[in-house]
């Protein structure tokens, strides 16, 4: 693929496929026109430039070759008729809306699986291919491409509506794309060492999705949270692993390293969010990403704050990962003390047994408080627990600081 | 489109509440009411309890008959409304507005057209 091939496929593949899908009612007809599209400008674009619009130009394209498709299809007769309405030829006809957002919420639709929400996300919209999606998520190519398939068929068996929902359901389904799009940033975000670049370009994908969302749902206050708290995470990539691919923490890391163009606009999106005045969870971790983006060195945080954050954010979201965030910050802002009377009250509720975070910040504590033995017996626990390698020899290291200690 | 609603719940022996007194119920009423008036629902019934119910196979040009329901769950079949509306989520809607729903389930599987 060319570079302007390239650009039009990233920027332009998901409207593409949303207006086939929305002219023609056909998911699968839908993508493999568009990947016609994509095809057919490969060869143009090369020899006659490229056109003025090529999004219009990749649609009308696609829109074509379904008119064909369809004509050599009996039982395409129907939607024919409907497709015939418009227009034929080179330009496309003015009344093409963006189908975009009626495609994003139809793919985190609630009635789907979780994980088929998101695989459909990135295969429809951001145009991810099967295997890569497989690849990003660890699973095998045909376990991916059934699931793929199980979703499509789950769409047109049981009458899922293509369409933006009526506001009485809008609230729940907002926060169901939004759902979606962490989990993407997030599987990125956490990808490291270790992992493929398939999977770190899922964050990017996120925001791109993120923005694409902001743009067509103005004035939704947690979709501006979610791409701020994206953007503010993201401005802290390049300082998050060191070269030899050993885990940062945040108050390590470089603050040189950080973006500021990133930090500047996570920052101004964030205060527009808070401005229309409907805060929600998104909007509240996007606040706590800020305080810590904003901060000039590590001792200069405003931990209080960031506690209180927390507090407000655990109205939203009562969880225990939660609660134990909060606790980190009290430690941070009034000593590692009250900061550990709250994760032992944690750890006493059993709500995180398994979770290597929590036996992991009650070493940091205790380390703190020069209570060495014990941090040592709390790092070895968060080693067995820890999944990735760069967290496990960030705790080895730890733990080999400590037991030098005492 | 047409859906089946299956309401059902879990096969409580703790309650002698039967599937004709759930349904026989104001709220149920209500809904059978709303959603006639609506012109949604198609038709429904009410199920006497699994343990009236017999199981029959085929099998080699033999009859065989087992006490019971087919599938031995926990969560079993009280009664079934079909309904016809727009899409999936004016279905779940009305599912949701089901009184049964919101101690049992309701499970929404469009009818094959």
């Amino acid at each position: 693929m060319n570079e302007a091939v390239a650009a039009a496929f990233r920027d332009e593949w998901g409207q593409v496929v949303a207006t086939l899908i929305g002219l023609t009612g056909d998911w699968d007809l839908a993508e493999e026109c568009a990947q016609d599209a994509f095809v057919a400008a490969t060869d143009r674009w090369a020899r006659d430039g490229v056109p003025r619009k090529p999004g219009a130009w990749l649609t009308t394209t696609a829109r074509n070759r379904a008119l064909d498709r369809l004509r050599r299809d009996k039982i395409g007769a129907v939607k024919l008729r409907e497709l015939a309405v418009l227009p034929v030829g080179d330009e496309p006809p003015p009344e093409i809306a963006d189908d975009r957002l009626r495609l994003i919420f139809t793919c985190a639709h609630p009635a789907l699986a979780f994980d088929a929400r998101v695989a459909l996300t990135l295969r429809t919209l951001a145009g991810l291919t099967t295997p890569e999606i497989a690849r990003a998520f660890v699973v095998p190519e045909a376990t991916m491409a059934q699931r793929l398939v199980r979703a499509k068929r789950k769409i047109r068996n049981a009458g899922i509506p293509y369409r933006v929902p009526p506001a009485e359901l809008l609230p729940a389904r907002v926060s169901s794309v939004l759902g979606v799009l962490y989990l993407l940033f997030n599987e990125g975000y956490a990808a490291s060492e270790g992992t493929n670049l398939v999977r770190q370009n899922l964050s990017a994908e996120a925001i791109r999705l993120a923005r694409v969302l902001v743009s067509l749902l103005p004035g939704e206050p947690e979709a501006e949270g979610l791409l701020a708290l994206m953007l503010l995470h993201d401005a802290r990539r390049a300082s998050r692993v060191s070269p030899a691919g050993a885990l940062v923490t945040l108050d390590d890391q470089d603050r040189s390293l950080w973006s500021a163009s990133g930090i500047a606009a996570g920052l101004s999106l964030l205060e527009t969010a808070l401005r229309r005045g409907a805060p929600g969870p998104y909007q509240v971790q996007a606040a706590i990403a800020a305080c810590h983006a904003s901060a000039p060195t590590a001792a200069a945080t405003d931990w209080a704050q960031i506690a209180s954050l927390y507090g407000e954010l655990s109205k939203f979201v009562p969880s225990p990962v939660v609660a134990l965030n909060r606790a980190v910050a009290v430690a941070m802002a009034e000593g590692p003390a009250a900061g550990l009377a709250l994760v032992d009250g944690l750890a006493a509720s059993g709500e995180l047994a398994g979770y290597h975070l929590l036996p992991a910040t009650r070493a940091d504590l205790l380390r703190r408080l020069s209570r060495h033995a014990e941090a040592a017996d709390a790092y070895r626990t968060a080693i067995e627990l820890a999944t990735s390698e760069p967290e496990k020899r960030y705790l080895t290291g730890r733990l080999a600081q400590v037991s030098a200690a005492h | 489109m047409r859906y089946l609603l299956l309401i059902g719940g879990e096969d409580d022996q703790t309650t002698d509440a039967t599937s004709k007194d759930v349904c026989d119920a104001a709220d149920a009423m209500a809904w059978t009411e709303e959603m006639t008036r609506r012109r949604v629902l198609l038709t429904g019934e009410v199920l006497r309890p699994p343990s009236d119910a017999t199981t029959v196979r085929v099998r080699d040009g033999e009859v065989l008959l087992a006490d019971g329901p087919f599938a031995e769950t926990k969560e079993q079949m009280g009664g079934f409304s079909v309904i016809e509306c727009a899409n999936l989520d004016e279905a779940l809607e009305i599912a949701a507005a089901h009184p049964v729903a919101r101690y049992g389930m309701v499970e929404v599987r469009p009818i094959w057209e």
